[in-house]
């Protein structure tokens, strides 16, 4: 007698952890993961990689100016010199924003790669081919459930992490004082 | 002792557009012998090939990064006492004490001037 309101309280919160874990696997399934692996991310990951080249095709048409800039400095008198020269520079220095916005670009691409293989992972997890979202909502295991993750591919690279975001990247300054000191 | 601005400079970056406005950058500063690789094995063979009076390398390459580059430079005999300056978006503070203990003359946070360039360039080489 004395377990069993404990026992019954136990069997209602396994009820409703069953019903929710179904809850939450119908509305995966309606996520419709293999739409977003197929057709979403290579779309995202397309845009992103257009955004590499279109930066870098602009970079080079402004440098491509800048030289003629530079090239018509030589002609001019001393202190028009000076200025076109200043001016060509400061173009120069501006046109490192594309590479630093391609790093930025391939951090996100590497994290929409990062995703895909987690949705390979949920997609076999589910098999949604075989009866569909129904019947995942009604609990029958597809089988594929319980398959091993598989191998983490988010090991750390030899690369770096990409540019921090100016609010959390140490300045020149920081820098400097590292390099001066005895760490 | 004067700076040498005819000596051979080597610069390493996966990116053209960064290639470039080093190798432009580097001009206006007085450098005109400069040659580019792409990533640091390219590098290493150039190296090997020529004696370069230094070094200005981007970290995140592939297949060969930056700081594998400057530590198979500092590991090689005829090569380890090539000045070297790393280049990098990244600028972690984990990242700096990494390169410094591989020995890296000096460490250029992007995006950067002229100015910042050509200061790096003379706390490693002297005034010019």
């Amino acid at each position: 007698m004395n377990g069993w309101p404990n026992d019954r309280g136990l069997y209602l919160q396994l009820q409703r952890l069953s019903e929710f874990i179904n809850k939450t696997k119908a509305e995966i399934q309606a996520l419709k993961p293999s739409v977003m692996k197929t057709d979403f991310l290579p779309k995202a990951t397309d845009q992103l990689d257009a955004i590499v080249e279109a930066t870098a095709a602009a970079s080079h048409r402004i440098m491509d100016s800048a030289d003629v800039i530079m090239e018509l400095a030589g002609r001019m008198n001393p202190e028009d010199s000076q200025k076109a020269m200043a001016a060509a520079t400061s173009i120069f220095e501006a046109c490192t924003f594309q590479d630093i916005t391609g790093q930025r670009v391939t951090k996100v691409v590497e994290t929409l790669k990062t995703i895909e293989s987690h949705i390979d992972r949920m997609i076999a997890a589910f098999d949604e081919t075989a009866d569909g979202a129904a019947q995942v909502a009604a609990g029958v295991e597809s089988g594929e459930a319980e398959k091993p993750e598989g191998e983490k591919k988010e090991g750390k690279s030899s690369t770096l992490d990409g540019p921090a975001l100016p609010s959390h990247a140490p300045s020149q300054a920081d820098i400097d004082a590292i390099l001066a000191g005895d760490n | 002792m004067a700076v040498d601005l005819q000596m051979p400079v080597l610069i390493v970056d996966d990116y053209a557009t960064m290639l470039r406005i080093v190798k432009n950058l580097l001009k206006q500063i007085g450098f005109e012998n400069v040659d580019e690789a792409t990533d640091g094995g390219a590098a290493f063979e150039m190296m090997k090939r020529k004696k370069y009076g230094l070094v200005i390398s981007d970290w995140n390459m592939q297949p060969v990064t930056g700081i594998e580059l400057l530590k198979n430079v500092r590991a090689d005999a005829d090569l380890r006492a090539t000045p070297f300056i790393m280049v990098t978006a990244e600028s972690k503070t984990d990242n700096v004490v990494e390169a410094k203990k591989a020995g890296v003359s000096n460490y250029i946070v992007k995006p950067f001037s002229s100015e910042i360039l050509k200061g790096k360039i003379e706390s490693v080489l002297g005034k010019f």
